[in-house]
């Protein structure tokens, strides 16, 4: 055991004490969680007190989607508390899917005590061993002196920098034991100081690029919803100021408003026309926040081959990892963004306006291929049509809306359907793509936001991969809304085994469902059902008048795909458009067959 | 800045201060293999032991492209000081320890000892039919002494793997 430390002030509590002490003086308010064994000494603590609140999931997964769903519509530190063994491997899933998508979450796990450790003990689990590649980082606290200090060290690694995951494993005994209790970290992090101020150099450079840009293009994702609503009111500002259009990742949806005339939509594999074809032709290219990631980039010998490319970004190894840059900024999202419209202002070249006018009327022919339109015709209702008819019905009601997804065909109709205005609103499972996301995320954001609209647009397949937690609606009286699209398959896998694997539906079918309606009613809600294109408007507005947790089965085309597509392998300008319209995926070659 | 079109391999010795810590070696060694890596040697041991540093030495190749992001993998876990590249940065030192059995009489006994003697390999333990001699040097140095020692009846080798400095008067903050 080392010394404790000697700081005024000091006081001495169980480590049960210490850790809700260090979580309260870290301005939490509610973690989520699930007890057991390991950790009843901090279940016992939690019940001696009413500064934090405690809301019980019904799997561990859950706990750490929720907490997702709390950080990313809040910007602050969501956190887990789960025992040890099952409790810890059950919230794997969740930590890798934080770790993809930057999200700052602190885990709490429970540990059978230090001299059991290594033994096989019932509920044991190597969970630092575990988690090591599943978090930005993780401790097993061994000395109750450190214990403190761990908690409030955890705090400052899950929101600096690239924010992202922390496990802290706390064995039995080090709960129980006696400890003593420091309110702030001694000192700075020895070796952890991410930079955050971009150098003056690298932005001078990146303006005098886009001065002279004839067809600049700007994208950014989620780093810059990260950084707080700051960025994304400065990105704003910055795309306003020099006329350029704008693009968002999946991540970074609602960083820009969708109803600003500069911006182009999302971009990528399900992307419009508009956005790709600008960054596969510009000549400059800022990206901000995001990571030139595959399902960005598309194949990578032929992204975006004329252009000069600036890329800041807070994480050093996301610059150069994929796509070779031009100019390297690293920085944080907002300061980035301020520094470069200061320079922009202060910089006496003249930005080429005829050429950026003659660039956006290149942009506008795109713009009219209207790659998004799609016809609601007859009695089955086109999954795009219910997305859009929610968003324009929600937007009517002027109300606070926070929209989460699940993962697949309905996420992809969400992004490209529902206009967001502003960040934190947009809670989609990205890197990791992670199925049962989306109930568990509007949770945590409901919990956070009590008065908000918060929807889980969803599939039927995805929405029973956590279909336990409207449990944990009913309990607390969360009134958030559960959108299925139901087109009665894995829709994504089954698009895809249509155009790639000659139309063989291999498992792909939603066999067995259950009746959604009654469902909803067992768990204490209501439950609502649209089967044709006549009822979609009154269910969606039903839904939402409903105060309570409301399932809403929407039966959807079940033929439908999900277009525009760049098939996997293929270049931006590859891209796939709708059904009658140009492009196939019969060229996807074999290596591009290998890609996910 | 690297080209990503540029396959040409490269060797490169990683220096990296870490704070010694449990796990730290565990953090290293699964980015490499997690990540896809190569490393052809790895070395740790702590180096203050008042402030609690490691320093590891890496060595590792790849394309230009690979060896830069393996560079800021390793700056960006948590635990790590700083990362030098020191087939980079300027001349560096590169040094490795190996122990080395040889069993053998008469004739092919004196044969190692001469050979021994022309490498500055030292014995440190003998009996009246072995060797070990303990060699420092550079990887090929060693390789071309354990080569040698091959016909001449070697029994055991045991390397440390490589430990490496720069020249001159700069140096990792410590």
């Amino acid at each position: 055991m080392s010394a404790p430390p000697q700081t005024a002030g000091t006081r001495t509590m169980t480590g049960a004490e210490i850790v809700l002490q260090a979580l309260k003086d870290n301005g939490v308010e509610v973690i989520f969680g699930y007890p057991g064994g390991a950790v009843l000494p901090l279940y016992d603590a939690l019940f001696q007190q009413n500064a934090i609140r405690h809301i019980l999931v019904r799997h561990e997964q859950a706990a750490v989607h929720a907490a997702e769903g709390y950080a990313r519509s809040t910007g602050r530190v969501g956190v887990v508390l789960v025992t040890s063994g099952p409790g810890a491997t059950n919230a794997v899933t969740g930590l890798v899917d934080a770790l993809m998508d930057s999200i700052p979450v602190i885990c709490l796990t429970g540990q059978v005590p230090t001299h059991l450790i290594g033994n096989d003990a019932f509920q044991e689990a190597d969970t630092t061993g575990i988690t090591r590649p599943a978090t930005k980082h993780n401790y097993l606290v061994k000395d109750i002196n450190r214990l403190a200090e761990t908690v409030h060290e955890a705090f400052y690694v899950a929101k600096s920098g690239r924010p992202g995951p922390v496990v802290i494993d706390l064995p039995k005994d080090i709960l129980i034991g006696k400890g003593p209790y420091a309110e702030a970290p001694s000192a700075p992090h020895r070796s952890y100081r991410p930079q955050t101020e971009p150098d003056p150099q690298a932005i001078r450079e990146a303006v005098r690029l886009l001065k002279r840009a004839k067809r600049p293009v700007i994208y950014t994702g989620g780093g810059v919803i990260n950084s707080g609503p700051e960025a994304s009111r400065l990105l704003t500002e910055f795309v306003r100021l020099t006329g350029m259009p704008c693009t968002n990742t999946l991540m970074g949806l609602g960083a820009f408003p969708a109803s600003d005339p500069h911006f182009l939509g999302m971009l990528g594999m399900h992307g419009t026309y508009e956005a790709n074809l600008a960054m596969h032709g510009c000549d400059v290219m800022l990206a901000v926040g995001a990571r030139f990631d595959d399902r960005v980039t598309g194949r990578l010998n032929a992204f975006s081959p004329g252009s000069r490319k600036i890329h800041a970004d807070i994480d050093p190894s996301s610059i150069n990892k994929n796509v070779k840059v031009d100019v390297a900024i690293v920085g944080d999202a907002g300061r980035v963004l301020a520094a470069l419209l200061e320079c922009w202002r202060q910089d006496e070249a003249p930005q080429d306006r005829a050429a950026l006018a003659a660039w956006w009327r290149q942009i506008d022919e795109w713009r009219a291929r209207q790659c998004l339109r799609y016809e609601q015709v007859g009695k089955i209702i086109k999954p795009q049509h219910a997305v859009r008819r929610l968003f324009e019905i929600t937007r009517e009601t002027g109300r606070d809306t926070f929209i989460t997804t699940e993962v697949g065909q309905h996420q992809m109709w969400a992004a490209q359907y529902f206009g967001f205005e502003r960040p934190n609103r947009w809670m989609t499972s990205g890197g990791l793509g992670t199925m049962g996301y989306g109930l568990p995320a509007a949770m945590g954001v409901q919990i956070a936001h009590p008065e908000a609209l918060v929807i889980d647009i969803a599939g039927e397949a995805s929405i029973l991969m956590n279909i336990q937690e409207m449990s944990t609606l009913a309990q607390y009286r969360l009134p958030v809304k559960v959108f299925i699209l139901n087109n009665e398959y894995m829709g994504m896998v089954r698009q895809w085994q249509e155009l790639l694997h000659g139309g063989r539906y291999s498992e792909s079918y939603s066999a067995a469902l259950p009746d959604f309606v009654k469902l909803a009613e067992s768990f204490h809600g209501v439950g609502l059902r649209a089967e044709t294109a006549d009822d979609l408007d009154r269910v969606i507005r039903e839904m939402i008048a409903v105060d309570r947790p409301v399932i809403a089965d929407i039966v959807v085309d079940q033929k439908e795909n999900c277009f525009p597509m760049i098939p996997s392998g293929a270049a931006h300008n590859e891209m796939i458009l709708g059904v009658g319209q140009e492009g196939s995926v019969a060229g996807v070659t074999d290596e591009g067959k290998v890609l996910v | 800045m690297p080209d990503p079109t540029d396959t040409t391999q490269r060797a490169a010795t990683i220096a990296v201060l870490v704070e010694n810590e449990a796990g730290i070696l565990a953090r290293v060694v699964g980015l490499f293999s997690g990540r896809g890596y190569n490393i052809e040697s790895l070395t740790v041991a702590p180096v203050d032991e008042a402030r609690r540093l490691s320093r590891i030495t890496i060595v590792t190749s790849g394309t230009d492209m690979v060896i830069e992001q393996i560079k800021a993998q390793l700056d960006r876990l948590v635990p790590v000081h700083q990362v030098s590249d020191l087939t980079l940065e300027g001349p560096h030192l590169s040094r490795e320890l190996m122990l080395i059995k040889v069993v053998g009489r008469g004739e092919q006994r004196l044969e190692a000892l001469r050979l021994a003697d022309a490498f500055r390999a030292r014995v440190v333990d003998a009996t009246t039919e072995s060797f070990v001699f303990e060699i420092t040097g550079a990887g090929d140095k060693l390789d071309a002494f354990a080569a040698l020692m091959r016909p001449l009846g070697l029994r055991e080798v045991v390397r440390t793997g490589v430990a490496a400095i720069a020249r001159g008067p700069h140096g990792l903050r410590t």
